[in-house]
C-alpha cells in the first residue's frame, strides 16, 4: 500500500513555527523529519513516523505555495487563498526575510549579481548553511535592493512598505542595500573582527548624513548614493594636514584640553599627526569610488589599527575624537566648519564602533 | 418584466502577465446573464485595472434569475489574434431574490480558470429590483429561503413543518457530447460547470414550487447532489424538508433563543402517557430477502403490514401532547385524527432533519436503510427523469414500510446517496424511524405551540429512546428493559440512530466516533452479471458493518449510536463498506454486557490459553475505555428496574454471517458469560482477525475527542478558536496477493492513520474536539481508494468541562431536563453571566471590544488560548507590528456545524452551492497530484469565503464537500478533479461583543448584526 496523495488543507493555514525554520533553513523532507524525529517530538505526541513524513510534506507544500507571495509581502496580505491571521502572516514575512549573520558577511558589500550567485556554493560550503537557504537569502537581499534601489523617500521606510518588515530588519535591510550599492569592502582579512551590526550601524549614521537625502529629501536615490558634492568637497579638508601652521596648532588645541586626561596621552601626542593625516586623507580620497570602497579598510588601517596598537581604551578614543572635531571650530584660517561637522560627525561614531577587538 | 439585475465592475487586482512583452495586461470584462452580454473598456497596461464601468442592466424573468447564474469573463485583449481569456467567475444571485437575505453582493472574487486555477481577483457589484408578480401561474419561487442546515436555523422558529421535497433533473454530461472531441479542455469544463450551475437553479426553482404548494416558505437541510453518470447522462438531485419559517425578531423572544450553540429554543421533552399502550397484535408477517435495513439489534427485511401497525401507534401518537390537560378530550381526538391524516397524505413522511424542535421528536426506533444495484445503460430514456424518479420512489416506499414495521409513521435524519462505477449505480437511503408529535406538521394547530411549555410530569429526557414498536409483536428480536431513567417504559438494549443526539437526553460521560471498515473483494464482470454479483454481496457486507459496529460500541462500553452512516462504495473490482456514527452511554438504557470470546476447539490448550489472553485484552480495554469516556452510570439495583421482559433465550449471540449453520448455536455455552455478553465465536482466520482489527483501534491521543455529529455528548463549553479541514488521502494498494483480509487491514489502516494524522495536526488546539468528522471514501480506479475527511476541530475549556459534566451528571438523574438543557447549551452564557471574571479574564474581553471598534472583524482577534495554536494570535502580542500589518481580507469562518461557539448567528444570507472544476496537463510542475489537490482545495476554500464575504456574511454554517472527484494520468501528466460545496451564509456576532452591545443599547434587536461583519 502506497500513498499516491496525501493533503490536509485547512480553512485557516495551519503554520508550524519548527518545521518553518526547517523549511527556511533549506533542509530537504526527509532531512527536516530527521530534525524533528531528533527532538523527541515523537514521544511528546504518540505519533508515527509516517505521520510526521505525511505532516512535514503538507508543511513544505504550503511553504512552497507561500512563497511566491512571500517575494512581494503586501501580495500575501491581500491574496484570497490562504485564509492566515495577520499575526501569522507578520511572523511567515519576518522569519522569511530574516538572514543569518554568518551569510550576510560574506557578501556585504559585494554585487547582487549572477557572478556573486555562483559563488553562493562555496559560501555554503564555508558557513555550513544550506545552499538552499544561501539562495533564498541571497534572492531576498536582491529582490528588495531592485524594488527600493530607484525610489525617492526614506529608504527604509521604502522597505518596509514593501516588504512588511519589523523596524529592526528593515534597517539592516537598509544597510545591506546601501553597502551593496556602494560596494563597501567588507571582506579584507583586517575587517573579519567586524559583525554586521557594526556595519549596519555605520551605513546608518552614513545615509542619515552623507547620502543626498540628508540635504534635499526629495531626490531619487537620495538614501542609496552618497552625496557627490559632499564628496567633491571634502577635498577641501584636506588643508588642515597640509597647511603646517594648521596642523600645529590643531595639535596644541587638542593636547592642552586632554592633558592629564587620557591614559594614552603621550602616544597620543606622538602619533597625532599620523592620526589626523590619516583621517583628512581618507576624506580627501572619496571623490574616487575605488577609495569609498575602501573607506572601511582606510579607517581601520589608518586610525583603529594604530591606536589598538596602543592600546587606548575606548574611553580615550571617544575624548580624542570629541576634541579632535571640535578644535577644529577655534582654527581661524579654517573656513569649512560645516562641511568637517558633517564629515567628522558621522566618522567619529563610526569609528567608535569600529573600535573594538 | 419581474425583474432587473444590475452589474457594475469596479476594478481588478493581482491579474497575470498576459503580454510577455510588456510584462503586463490589457483587460476587459464581459458580463453575460441569459443570453445577454455586455462588456466593459479595456483597460490598457496594467495588472490593477480599474474599470468603474456603468450599471449594466439586464430586464430578466424571475425564472431565469432564479436559474441562471450571473456569469464574469476577465479577458486581455489583443488587437491581431483572438481575445485571451484570463478566467471567470459565476456568482450565485438567489440570495438576492428573497426579502431577508442579501441586499447586495459586492466584494473582490477570485478569478477563476479550471486550467490555471485563480487568476486574480475583480471586484463586482450585484443588486435586484424584483417587482411584484401577481401571475398566479408563475414557475419561479422566488422568496423560498434554502438552508443545508439540517435543524431549524438559528433566529427562526418553525411554525409548521410540511414535510418532505425532492426533485431531480438530468441533462447530457457535456464532457459526452460528441462536441467534446474537437473543443478545448477549458471550454469542455465551462461547459460542465455551467450547465451544473443552470440545473442546481432549475431544481431549488422547482423544489421551491413544491414548497409554495405546501404552503411553506422555506427548505431546511436541503441536500443536493450530483450523479456523474457518464454516457448516460448528469443528474443533479435534491432533497429537503419544507416548513413554514418565521424570524424571530422581539428582542426578548431573539436573544434567549439565540444564545444556544445548538437549538434555538429550550426545549421541553414530550410527555409520555404514562399508561402502558393497549396493545393491537398480529400475526407479524413473513420475511422477505430482497431488501435489506437495519434495526437497532438485528438485520431484518420486511414489507409493510397493513393497518396493524397503525393501529398499534395511534395511541402515542395521539396521546403525545403534554398540554392535555389545556386541550381536553375532544381537541385530542381531533388531534390523533390530524396526526394520521396528515402525516398519510404525504406519500413520503420523511425529515431531513438531525435536530429538531422540542418536543417533536416523540420516540425513535431504529435506523432503517435500503439500498438497490440499478444498471444506468438499461435507462430507455436516459434524458428524461422518469427513470431515476422511479428508482428512487422505490427506495423511498421500501424506507417507509421498513419505518411502518417499526412502528413509526416517521423518518427522520433522512438522506440518500449514489455510487457509480462504469455502468452500475448503487442507490442507498437511510433514516431514523420515529414517531413524531403532529403539532409541528399541520397547519392551524394552535398559534404558538412551538412556546408552549409543558410543566407537569416531565419524563427526564427519554421518551425518545421508549419503543414505538409493539412490544409482543416486535418486528425483529431484540431484548426490551423498563427504561432506567423513568421506569414506566421499556426501551431496547442499543439504540443506533441517524440524528443528531436530542439535546435533552441524558447522557453518562463522553461519546466518541465509532467506524466500521470493511472490503470486500468482487470479480471483475460486465453489466447484468456485475450488478447481480453486487446485490448477492450487499447483505453481507451490511451484516458485517453492522457486526462491528456493535462489537465496537460494546467494546467503548456504550449503547447507542448517533449520525449513523453507512456508505457502500462500489469499485471495479471490489466493494467498501464505511460506516460512522458516534458512540455514547444513554442512561435511558440498560449497561451493554461485555464482549465474550468463544474458540471452537476446546480441548486444544494453547489455543485455549490464546483465547483467555484475548479475553483479558478485549476486558481490559472495555475498563480504560470506561475509563477514558467517563462511563460510571449510576448502580441501579435489579428490583427498581423491574424484572427484564422474560425472553426464552438470549438472543445477543452474534453470529459471523447468517450462512454459518445455525446448529452450531446450541452448542456454544452462553452460562460462562455474564448477562448480556456479546459473543465472538473464533472459528477462523477470518474472525481472528475481526478481533484484532476490534482491537487495533486506537483511541485518540490525550486533549483529543472525536464524533461525527453536531455537538460532543458530555462536552458543552466551547471556546470560541474553530479550525475547519479538509483532508485528503490515496492510496495505492499492491495488486499482488489481494484477499479480503489483506483489504481490510489496508483500509484499517488507511483511516486509522488519517485519524492519527489530524490528530498530530491540530496538537496546539487542544483540549479540543472534532465534530461532524465525515469520512467519504471512493474507488477511483482498479486498486485506487480514496478517502476525504472533513471536520472542524472546536476547542474547548477543560477545566470548565470537568465541573459542568460533574454537575450535569449529578443533575441528570434528578433533575427535570430543563436544567440539563442549560447545562448543555448554554455554557458560554451561563459562565460570562453568572462568572465573568472567571470564565473570561477581563484583558480578553477588552480586546475583543476593542477590535469591534477598530475596523478588522472581532474574529480575527478573538483568541482566547495562550499558546501557539494553528489560529496562533497568541505569538503576535508580543512582537513589535511591521506598519501596515492590518489586512483587508476579512476572515470568514467555516464549519460542517450548525453554529459558531461563542458566538449568535443573527443572519442568514442564503445558500452557497458551488461547483468547481480543476485540470491539469502539468501535473509534475504543479507539485504532482498531492500539490494539485492542495492548491485546488485551498482555491475552493477562497471562492466559498469570498462568495460570503460579497454577501456581507463572515461565516458559512452546515458547510459540506459533497463531492471531490479525483482523477488522474501521471503518464500523461494530467490530472482532474470535481468538487461540489454547500453551506449556509450568515452573519455571526461574538456573544462578547453582542453583550458589550446590549450593555450600551438595551433595545437593539438585529441591529448587532451589522457592527460584527467583515469590511470587504
Amino acid at each position: 500500500m502506497t500513498s499516491e496523495l496525501d493533503i490536509f488543507v485547512g480553512n485557516t493555514t495551519l503554520i508550524d513555527e519548527d518545521v518553518y525554520r526547517l523549511w527556511l533553513d533549506g533542509y530537504s523532507v526527509n532531512d527536516a523529519v530527521a530534525l524533528r524525529v531528533r527532538s523527541g517530538i515523537l514521544e511528546q505526541t504518540g505519533a508515527t513516523a509516517g505521520v510526521l513524513q505525511s505532516d512535514t510534506m503538507d508543511h513544505y507544500r504550503t511553504f512552497h505555495m507561500l512563497e511566491r507571495l512571500l517575494h512581494a509581502p503586501p501580495k500575501l496580505l491581500h491574496q484570497l487563498i490562504f485564509q492566515i491571521p495577520p499575526s501569522r502572516q507578520a511572523l511567515l514575512i519576518e522569519r522569511y526575510y530574516t538572514f543569518d549573520e554568518a551569510f550576510v558577511r560574506e557578501v556585504l558589500g559585494k554585487k547582487l549579481s549572477k557572478g556573486t550567485k555562483k559563488d553562493l556554493d562555496d559560501i555554503s560550503t564555508k558557513t555550513g548553511i544550506t545552499l538552499k537557504s544561501c539562495r533564498r537569502q541571497f534572492d531576498n537581499f536582491k529582490r528588495v535592493f531592485k524594488v527600493v534601489e530607484e525610489m525617492r523617500g526614506s529608504l527604509v521606510d521604502n522597505i518596509q512598505q514593501h516588504f512588511l518588515l519589523s523596524d529592526r530588519l528593515a534597517r539592516d535591510y537598509a544597510a545591506i542595500v546601501f553597502f551593496a550599492n556602494n560596494r563597501f569592502e567588507t571582506g579584507k582579512k583586517k575587517l573579519q573582527y567586524l559583525s554586521f551590526g557594526d556595519f549596519a550601524f555605520c551605513a546608518e549614521l552614513m545615509i542619515q548624513n552623507w547620502t543626498l537625502g540628508a540635504v534635499d529629501s526629495q531626490m531619487d536615490d537620495m538614501d542609496v548614493d552618497l552625496d557627490k558634492e559632499f564628496l567633491q568637497d571634502l577635498k577641501e579638508l584636506k588643508v588642515l594636514v597640509a597647511d603646517k601652521d594648521l596642523l600645529d596648532l590643531h595639535k596644541s588645541l587638542v593636547c592642552t584640553v586632554l592633558r592629564g586626561k587620557l591614559s594614552v596621552f603621550s602616544e597620543m601626542e606622538t602619533n597625532f599627526k599620523n592620526l589626523s593625516r590619516g583621517l583628512v586623507n581618507v576624506a580627501a580620497k572619496l571623490t574616487h569610488n575605488k577609495d569609498v570602497r575602501d573607506l572601511f579598510v582606510d579607517l581601520v588601517e589608518k586610525f583603529v589599527e594604530p591606536c589598538r596598537s596602543d592600546h587606548w581604551p575606548l574611553s580615550d578614543v571617544r575624548l580624542f575624537l570629541t576634541q579632535y572635531s571640535v578644535s577644529v571650530h577655534s582654527l581661524d584660517g579654517f573656513r569649512h566648519q560645516v562641511l568637517w561637522d558633517r564629515y567628522m560627525g558621522t566618522l567619529r561614531g563610526c569609528l567608535l564602533r569600529l573600535y573594538h577587538d | 418584466m419581474p425583474g432587473k439585475l444590475k452589474v457594475k465592475i469596479v476594478a481588478g487586482r493581482h491579474l497575470p502577465v498576459m503580454d510577455r512583452a510588456s510584462d503586463l495586461t490589457d483587460a476587459f470584462v464581459e458580463v453575460k446573464f441569459g443570453n445577454t452580454t455586455f462588456k466593459t473598456d479595456v483597460y490598457l497596461k496594467s495588472l490593477n485595472p480599474q474599470w468603474n464601468s456603468e450599471w449594466f442592466k439586464f430586464e430578466v424573468d424571475d425564472e431565469d434569475l432564479q436559474d441562471e447564474p450571473l456569469q464574469i469573463t476577465v479577458l486581455d485583449h489583443d488587437t491581431y489574434s483572438a481575445n485571451d481569456a484570463i478566467g471567470k467567475v459565476y456568482i450565485d444571485i438567489d440570495p438576492l431574490l428573497y426579502s431577508e437575505a442579501a441586499t447586495v453582493i459586492s466584494g473582490w472574487f477570485p478569478i477563476y480558470d479550471t486550467i490555471h486555477g485563480i487568476r486574480g481577483e475583480i471586484n463586482v457589484v450585484v443588486k435586484v429590483d424584483l417587482f411584484n408578480d401577481l401571475n398566479r401561474f408563475r414557475q419561479s419561487s422566488c422568496g423560498v429561503k434554502f438552508f443545508c442546515t439540517t435543524s431549524i436555523p438559528k433566529c427562526y422558529r418553525a411554525v409548521v413543518i410540511h414535510g418532505f421535497v425532492e426533485e431531480l433533473v438530468v441533462n447530457e454530461d457535456p464532457e459526452y457530447q460528441w462536441i467534446d472531441r474537437i473543443r478545448t479542455p477549458r471550454a469542455s469544463n465551462e461547459a460542465r460547470q455551467r450547465l451544473i450551475s443552470l440545473m442546481s437553479g432549475e431544481l431549488q426553482r422547482k423544489i421551491g414550487l413544491k414548497v409554495l404548494e405546501m404552503r411553506g416558505n422555506a427548505v431546511v437541510g436541503y441536500l443536493q447532489c450530483f450523479d456523474l453518470e457518464g454516457e448516460s447522462g448528469l443528474v443533479v438531485r435534491a432533497i429537503g424538508t419544507a416548513c413554514t419559517l418565521d424570524k424571530l425578531s422581539s428582542p426578548a423572544a431573539f436573544l434567549p433563543a439565540c444564545n444556544s450553540p445548538s437549538k434555538e429554543m429550550k426545549e421541553s421533552p414530550f410527555n409520555e402517557d404514562p399508561n402502558p399502550n393497549p396493545h393491537s397484535s398480529g400475526p407479524s408477517t413473513p420475511l422477505k430477502n430482497q431488501t435489506y435495513s437495519f434495526s437497532p439489534s438485528k438485520s431484518y427485511s420486511r414489507q409493510s403490514s397493513s393497518s396493524d401497525t397503525d393501529l398499534s401507534l395511534t395511541p402515542k401518537t395521539g396521546t403525545g401532547s403534554g398540554s392535555a390537560g389545556k386541550e381536553g378530550g375532544p381537541l385530542k381526538a381531533l388531534l390523533r385524527q390530524q396526526t394520521q391524516s396528515a402525516l398519510e397524505q404525504r406519500e413520503f413522511p420523511f425529515l431531513t432533519l438531525t435536530a429538531f424542535p422540542p418536543g417533536l421528536l416523540v420516540h425513535v426506533g431504529g435506523v432503517v436503510s435500503a439500498r438497490s444495484v440499478k444498471l444506468l445503460d438499461r435507462i430507455h430514456n436516459p434524458d428524461e427523469p422518469e427513470t431515476r424518479d422511479a428508482w428512487w420512489a422505490e427506495i423511498r416506499q421500501e424506507i417507509k414500510s421498513h419505518a411502518k414495521a417499526l412502528g413509526c409513521h416517521a423518518v427522520v435524519g433522512y438522506s440518500e446517496s449514489t455510487s457509480i462505477c462504469e455502468e452500475v449505480c448503487i442507490l442507498s437511503a437511510s433514516g431514523t424511524a420515529a414517531v413524531l408529535n403532529p403539532r409541528f406538521l399541520q397547519e392551524g394547530t394552535v398559534e404558538g405551540s412551538l412556546e408552549q411549555r409543558i410543566e407537569e410530569n416531565l419524563p427526564v429526557g427519554c421518551g425518545f429512546c421508549h419503543i414505538p414498536y409493539d412490544e409482543l409483536n416486535m418486528p425483529f428480536p431484540a431484548h426490551l428493559t423498563y427504561c432506567y431513567n423513568c421506569r414506566k417504559q421499556k426501551v431496547p438494549d442499543v439504540l443506533f440512530t441517524t440524528i443528531d443526539l436530542p439535546t435533552d437526553a441524558v447522557v453518562v460521560g463522553k461519546g466518541c466516533l465509532i467506524q466500521a471498515r470493511l472490503c470486500r473483494l468482487k470479480k471483475k464482470a460486465q453489466a447484468e452479471a456485475n450488478a447481480t454479483a453486487i446485490s448477492n454481496l450487499l447483505p453481507f457486507m451490511e451484516y458485517e458493518v453492522h457486526t462491528q459496529l456493535m462489537n465496537k460500541l460494546k467494546l467503548k462500553g456504550m449503547n447507542a449510536l448517533f449520525g449513523l452512516r453507512i456508505q457502500i462504495t462500489v469499485g471495479e473490482n471490489m466493494l467498501m463498506g464505511l460506516a460512522s456514527a458516534t458512540g455514547v452511554y444513554l442512561a435511558a438504557l440498560p449497561t451493554p454486557g461485555g464482549i465474550q470470546i468463544a474458540g471452537k476447539t476446546p480441548n486444544d490448550g494453547s489455543y485455549e490459553q490464546h483465547i483467555s489472553h484475548m479475553q483479558k485484552k478485549i476486558n481490559d480495554t472495555i475498563a480504560k475505555n470506561k475509563e477514558l469516556y467517563e462511563i460510571n452510570p449510576p448502580e441501579v439495583s435489579e428490583e427498581i428496574i423491574g424484572s427484564p421482559i422474560p425472553e426464552p433465550r438470549q438472543r445477543s449471540r452474534l453470529l459471523r454471517s447468517q450462512s454459518e449453520s445455525s446448529d452450531e448455536v446450541t452448542e456454544l455455552d452462553l452460562s460462562h458469560g455474564k448477562k448480556d455478553a456479546f459473543v465472538l465465536e473464533i472459528d477462523d482466520a477470518d474472525a481472528m482477525e475481526d478481533v484484532h482489527s476490534l482491537l487495533t483501534d486506537v483511541p485518540p491521543p490525550s486533549g483529543f475527542y472525536s464524533c461525527n455529529t453536531e455537538i460532543m455528548p458530555g462536552i458543552n463549553n466551547w471556546t470560541s478558536e474553530i479550525q475547519m479541514f479538509t483532508s485528503v488521502r490515496v492510496v495505492r494498494l499492491s495488486s499482488l496477493n489481494l484477499t479480503n483480509q489483506a483489504l481490510n487491514k489496508n483500509f484499517n489502516g488507511l483511516c486509522e492513520n488519517l485519524l492519527k494524522s489530524l490528530y498530530f495536526k491540530l496538537r496546539s488546539m487542544t483540549p479540543c474536539c472534532l465534530c461532524h468528522v465525515n469520512f467519504t471514501v471512493s474507488l477511483p480506479e482498479d486498486e485506487l481508494i480514496q478517502v476525504t475527511v472533513t471536520a472542524v476541530a472546536i476547542t474547548f475549556d477543560k477545566n470548565q468541562a470537568l465541573q459542568t459534566t460533574k454537575a450535569h451528571a449529578e443533575k441528570s438523574l434528578q433533575r427535570a431536563s430543563a436544567d440539563n438543557e442549560e447545562m448543555l447549551q448554554f455554557p458560554l452564557e451561563l459562565c460570562s453571566d453568572s462568572l465573568p471574571s472567571h470564565a473570561f479574564p477581563a484583558a480578553k474581553e477588552h480586546l475583543e471590544s476593542a477590535s469591534s471598534n477598530s475596523g478588522t472583524p472581532a474574529a480575527q482577534r478573538a483568541v482566547t488560548v495562550e499558546k501557539a495554536s494553528p489560529m496562533g494570535d497568541g505569538n503576535f502580542r508580543n512582537r513589535s507590528a511591521p506598519p501596515c500589518a492590518s489586512s483587508t481580507v476579512g476572515v470568514v469562518k467555516m464549519t460542517p456545524l450548525s453554529f459558531i461557539p461563542g458566538a449568535k448567528i443573527t443572519k442568514y444570507l442564503g445558500i452557497i452551492n458551488m461547483f468547481f472544476i480543476r485540470e491539469t496537463t502539468s501535473l509534475r510542475e504543479e507539485g504532482g497530484v498531492s500539490g494539485f489537490l492542495h492548491a485546488f482545495i485551498a482555491e475552493v476554500f477562497a471562492m466559498v469565503r469570498a462568495h460570503v464575504a460579497a454577501l456581507g456574511g463572515n461565516a458559512v454554517v452546515s458547510y459540506i464537500m459533497k463531492q471531490c472527484v479525483f482523477m488522474e494520468n501521471p503518464s500523461k501528466n494530467q490530472a482532474q478533479c470535481l468538487i461540489n460545496v454547500s453551506g449556509d451564509a450568515v452573519v455571526f456576532v461574538r456573544e462578547s461583543d453582542l453583550e458589550v452591545m446590549s450593555a450600551q443599547q438595551p433595545a437593539v434587536n438585529c441591529q448587532p448584526s451589522c457592527t460584527g461583519e467583515v469590511t470587504t
